[in-house]
């Protein structure tokens, strides 16, 4: 796995206090080698793109479970775009019905990872999305 | 735990694999279970009878034969007005008592027209920024009838102002409200994330409370110490009932420190759980926990009085044991989760709709569930007769076994400095999140069972699942639309006086801040302006980011 040295942000936007998920996907990262920089809770989606940018991050991991993805995703590609950084890949775990998946692929997420997801093949996904 | 995972090491197959075809012989909580319990292991003087210090067998002396459970769903969502229809539905069907879900900003103390709120207005509860919306709430239910639960924490007490305040305009005496507010602000920091103020004005607001309701509306619980979040979140059924029993004590020394008399405000405390699938351990996690508590009212606070001394709890059946995969198969879960909380004495339970693991219920699977819980109350009998498992052998030994664990922990907090120290400092958060991590590593090797998830799985298991509930696209618009009709047509002046008055109380730890934020509700001041008047004098919690 390639994952040792890549620049993570995980991060909880909006006001969902659930953040097991991310936790857990910060620590597994870490653990396999990659430098990830987890946010807290309540960040907005603009804080959340200029923290991206300032610390040179390789991809965003956004966590939610409050069925407001589809908001918050949009406003994030918005936001790096408008501080020139859309190349910073964005992945999202958490809540997301099945039905909702293609508009995030659509809105420019490169994958999505459920709790039914191993860590290890989380892991791998991400390292796959990071090495192309 | 032990080591069951040589049998099912072929990862590229998971959807073939079978579990060992014999029960791991140790406890989700870690603790190694003889092959057979033997009289010799129980020292059954530890027991007592029913509705009797310690009281291991339950604090009804005639358990169930007086009064069943409560029957409580947890429902709430978009607008005020789709929520009242769905409680009268619910009462329709025999329901008896309400729950109601709050919307994010509501329970962070946002306005529908704040930014941070604009994309969670109505998502996961219903929005209730002001008094009017309360009222439409509850429009043609007598709040002096029906006992309401509120999951509420970081603006609990505003939730509750707001309870007495449509009471008020009911013309119903405040004495007769019944209900809880969940209060519990302590397990938001570690494992939900309400949280809105510092820890110290936090705990001010909730003895604040607790006081006044102890007051004016003794039916009422004004707080409901949750353990559910932190076992949803990684913990043990030992650690769940450990941490929440640490946050009981905290709160009843701030309850001390502000004058309250623990034998009165100990009368009123409860707790609430989730109840897993590991059936005994969830039963005896509730003997042991209500014994435990009992001791520690009796020997730390010199408490006398029974009632002050008695556990009284809910639960919810389901959270994170439910999955979404062959979704179904969690009805069967949740029915017997529900033996395990009947079978530990629960006061109410709630059961989780089978889709609940990924979508709001919706009318037919909420159905489902409440029918769950009214199939084993008047078909299966085991409300029967008290505490039916009493005196088993294995029962009795794993209640002490557990006990001792809780104490363990216990311990441990207070060696720490303390549950606000642990807090404050991030070191119970990082804790649960390596709990958390260890659990979904035992999910994800096949140590921990999980069928339809790492076993027994199919490739079309996610079908068949029905009917989706969905959102009204419109609902975060009215929401919106109806808050500004009421900045327009309330009486500004008078919510300005309401809230600089509560602005001068909150500068003073000597009052008591319940009758000021009533006084904002009947004033039409909003949820957003309260907490902001507070976080002027307060500041706002920093969240130590500790991985």
């Amino acid at each position: 796995m390639s994952l040792k040295g890549k620049r993570i942000l995980i991060a909880k936007p909006g006001l969902d206090g659930h953040d097991v998920g991310a936790k857990i996907i910060a620590l597994a990262l870490r653990d396999a080698g990659a430098d990830v920089i987890y946010t807290g809770l309540r960040k907005s989606p603009d804080y959340i793109a200029r923290v991206a940018v300032d610390e040179d991050v390789d991809a965003v991991g956004l966590s939610m479970l409050s069925g407001s993805h589809k908001e918050i995703v949009a406003d994030t590609v918005q936001c790096l775009e408008a501080l020139d950084a859309a190349d910073i890949k964005i992945f999202v775990g958490g809540t997301i019905p099945t039905d909702d998946h293609a508009g995030l692929i659509a809105a420019g997420v490169c994958g999505i990872y459920t709790a039914e997801m191993t860590i290890d093949d989380v892991l791998a996904a991400i390292d796959k999305e990071l090495a192309a | 735990m032990s080591s069951t995972t040589e049998s099912h090491t072929d990862q590229d197959e998971p959807a073939e694999r079978t579990p060992p075809n014999k029960p791991n012989p140790v406890t989700p909580s870690g603790i190694e279970v003889p092959v057979v319990a033997t009289p010799d292991m129980v020292d059954f003087a530890n027991v007592g009878e029913p509705g009797q210090y310690p009281f291991t067998r339950g604090i009804f002396e005639n358990g169930f034969r007086g009064r069943l459970w409560t029957i409580r769903q947890y429902s709430g969502f978009g607008t005020a007005e789709e929520s009242n229809e769905r409680y009268r539905f619910l009462l329709d069907q025999g329901q008896t008592g309400l729950s109601v879900a709050l919307d994010l900003p509501t329970q962070c103390g946002y306005d529908p027209i704040d930014p941070m709120a604009r994309a969670e207005v109505g998502k996961v509860g219903v929005s209730l920024s002001n008094l009017a919306e309360v009222e439409l709430l509850f429009d043609g239910i007598d709040v002096g009838s029906i006992s309401t639960s509120f999951t509420i924490n970081g603006t609990a007490s505003i939730s509750y102002a707001m309870y007495c305040a449509v009471a008020d305009k009911q013309g119903v005496p405040r004495e007769k409200l019944t209900g809880t507010i969940q209060n519990d602000i302590l397990k938001e920091y570690v494992a939900r994330g309400t949280w809105i103020f510092p820890v110290k004005p936090s705990m001010r607001l909730i003895a604040d409370t607790i006081l006044f309701s102890n007051q004016q509306t003794p039916r009422f619980n004004a707080i409901s110490i949750a353990g559910a979040h932190v076992r949803d979140a990684g913990c043990t059924a030992v650690e769940e009932m450990g941490y929440t029993l640490a946050n009981g004590l905290a709160y009843t020394d701030e309850l001390i420190r502000r004058g309250g008399d623990v034998e009165k405000f100990a009368r009123r405390l409860s707790f609430f759980f989730y109840v897993h699938m590991d059936f005994f351990e969830e039963i005896c996690k509730f003997r042991a926990g209500r014994r435990l508590w009992a001791k520690l009212m009796k020997e730390r606070y010199g408490v006398e009085d029974p009632k002050a001394q008695m556990f009284r709890f809910g639960v919810v059946c389901g959270g994170s044991s439910l999955i979404g995969s062959q979704p179904h198969n969690n009805i069967v879960r949740v029915g017997t989760e529900t033996m395990a909380a009947v079978l530990g004495g629960a006061q109410s339970i709630f059961t989780c709709a089978f889709d609940e693991a990924f979508q709001i219920p919706t009318e037919h699977s909420a159905e489902i569930a409440l029918r769950t819980q009214q199939i084993i109350a008047h078909e299966s009998g085991i409300a029967r007769t008290v505490d039916p498992l009493g005196g088993s052998y294995y029962v009795e030994w794993l209640t002490d076994q557990m006990e001792a664990g809780m104490m363990q922990v216990i311990d441990e907090i207070e060696q720490y400095g303390g549950v606000e120290k642990a807090v404050e400092d991030g070191w119970l958060q990082m804790k649960i999140a390596q709990r958390a991590s260890e659990r979904k590593r035992a999910a994800d090797t096949g140590e921990t069972v999980i069928v339809g998830q790492n076993y027994y799985r199919r490739d079309d298991q996610n079908e068949g699942i029905g009917e989706v509930f969905k959102l009204d696209p419109q609902a975060t618009a009215k929401v919106v639309e109806k808050y500004e009709r009421v900045l327009d047509t309330r009486d500004s002046a008078a919510a300005e006086r309401s809230l600089a008055a509560l602005e001068k109380a909150a500068a003073d730890d000597g009052e008591n801040l319940m009758p000021y934020l009533i006084d904002c509700c009947h004033a039409y001041a909003t949820v957003g302006e309260m907490i902001a008047t507070l976080k002027g004098q307060w500041g706002e919690f920093e969240e130590p980011v500790r991985l």
